[in-house]
């Protein structure tokens, strides 16, 4: 295995949103802007690569019938850790993303990490996955973000500094929860066509 | 925050105006997963409202008579997901038993709700709110109702929409998508500007 293609994976065929479709309750909901989906990817990215690291250097001693359990609670203590460290050092960004900090806890992706990869590889590894999945959540959340931020308030502004703004009526429809099932449906059609067409092609 | 609002105005925003699939996106999984058809989401709705209210209520008294009186609250998240994890075990222990028939219904759901963020959501909504007793059962009750009202209405729509041709790139997630942001327009239009 090479490390730079297990990376690179977790970003393009086993990207968390549009190749295995985990984790979609944060991708929709904290994508109101890019700031509130920079501080749920570096939660989620956080708590992944801990719990990556953990799961695969206990492997050999977690007993194989009760690994699911050991993994949420594994998962849950460092959800615990960033809830606090948010809650006390972001205090606006945890007031912005609410409840979706613990459900972390819940999120598809983290469990699913750990048993597919984590479970089975040696720790260097496990890192590079968490990295690479970490990395492909983030672009997602940041893309779909960047889409209604700029549509919703008719600009984009990165912790404060305003960045590009269009001459349009903002479209509070884009900021509204409509506007993520619209955005995410039309990029995963977009992905399927580009799939599609990249098939035809015989790649 | 809320603690005192009317048990009326906790059951409409449990049900339509905070509707938990398309209004707070919690429990998309099932949502897009489970949909397909009718039978199998009247099945993981039924099971939803079951565990949801059962949670509501067991960890309630877990927080309020155990963490608190402790000072543990810093371990809310942990024992939430332990009881609700536990409930679901024992929910499907109990009914396999003494209900077979509706065990065949619900069975193969009740394990996926363990992971359904919808339930913990409801769960750490009640704590944040700071929810009385009734209160909480009454919004993890409503929460189940309006999943289920919602789960109920896409499961017909993806029904009859099976067979529509639609360009080969938009079949399956982006189409149930695109029928999801309609609804969620209904949802936010109609019960978004009621005043309550």
């Amino acid at each position: 295995m090479d490390p730079l293609s297990e990376f690179i994976r977790g970003i393009t065929k086993d990207n968390p949103i549009f190749g295995l479709v985990l984790g979609l309750c944060p991708t929709l909901a904290v994508t109101t802007s890019i700031d509130n989906a920079i501080g749920m990817s570096a939660g989620t990215a956080f708590v992944l690569i801990c719990s990556n690291l953990m799961v695969s250097g206990l492997r050999k001693q977690i007993p194989a019938s009760v690994r699911l359990p050991i993994f949420i609670l594994i998962i849950a203590t460092f959800v615990s850790i960033v809830k606090m460290v948010m809650e006390a050092y972001f205090p606006p960004m945890y007031a912005a993303l609410g409840v979706f900090i613990p459900l972390i806890v819940v999120n598809c992706i983290i469990i699913g990490r750990a048993e597919a990869y984590a479970n089975k590889n040696n720790m260097f590894y496990s890192l590079i996955d968490a990295l690479g999945s970490s990395a492909g959540f983030l672009l997602v959340l940041v893309l779909i973000g960047g889409i209604r931020e700029l549509l919703g308030t008719g600009g984009i502004a990165i912790f404060g500094t305003q960045l590009v703004s269009i001459p349009i009526n903002p479209i509070t429809f884009m900021i509204l929860s409509p506007g993520a099932f619209l955005t995410i449906g039309i990029l995963m059609a977009i992905v399927n066509y580009r799939k599609a067409k990249k098939l035809a092609r015989g790649g | 925050m809320v603690a005192d609002a009317s048990l009326f105005q906790i059951f409409m925003d449990g049900v339509f105006i905070k509707n938990f699939l398309v209004i707070q996106f919690l429990g998309l999984c099932s949502f897009v997963g489970v949909t397909k058809d009718t039978k199998s989401a009247a099945g993981m709705s039924g099971a939803v409202i079951f565990v949801m209210t059962l949670a509501a209520t067991v960890s309630f008294l877990i927080y309020n008579f155990v963490l608190i009186p402790l000072k543990l609250e810093f371990l809310d998240l942990i024992s939430f997901i332990v009881v609700i994890a536990a409930l679901v075990q024992l929910v499907e222990f109990v009914v396999r038993k003494n209900v077979p028939s509706l065990y065949r219904s619900l069975g193969i759901y009740l394990p996926l709700i363990t992971t359904n963020c919808a339930v913990l959501g409801v769960v750490l909504l009640n704590v944040l709110n700071e929810y009385s007793f009734i209160q909480s059962v009454v919004f993890g009750a409503s929460a189940g109702l309006g999943y289920t009202i919602v789960m109920l209405m896409m499961s017909g729509i993806r029904e009859r929409t099976t067979l529509v041709n639609v360009p080969s790139s938009m079949r399956g997630l982006p189409h149930a998508f695109l029928i999801a942001t309609m609804l969620s327009m209904a949802f936010v239009n109609y019960f978004g500007v009621i005043p309550l």
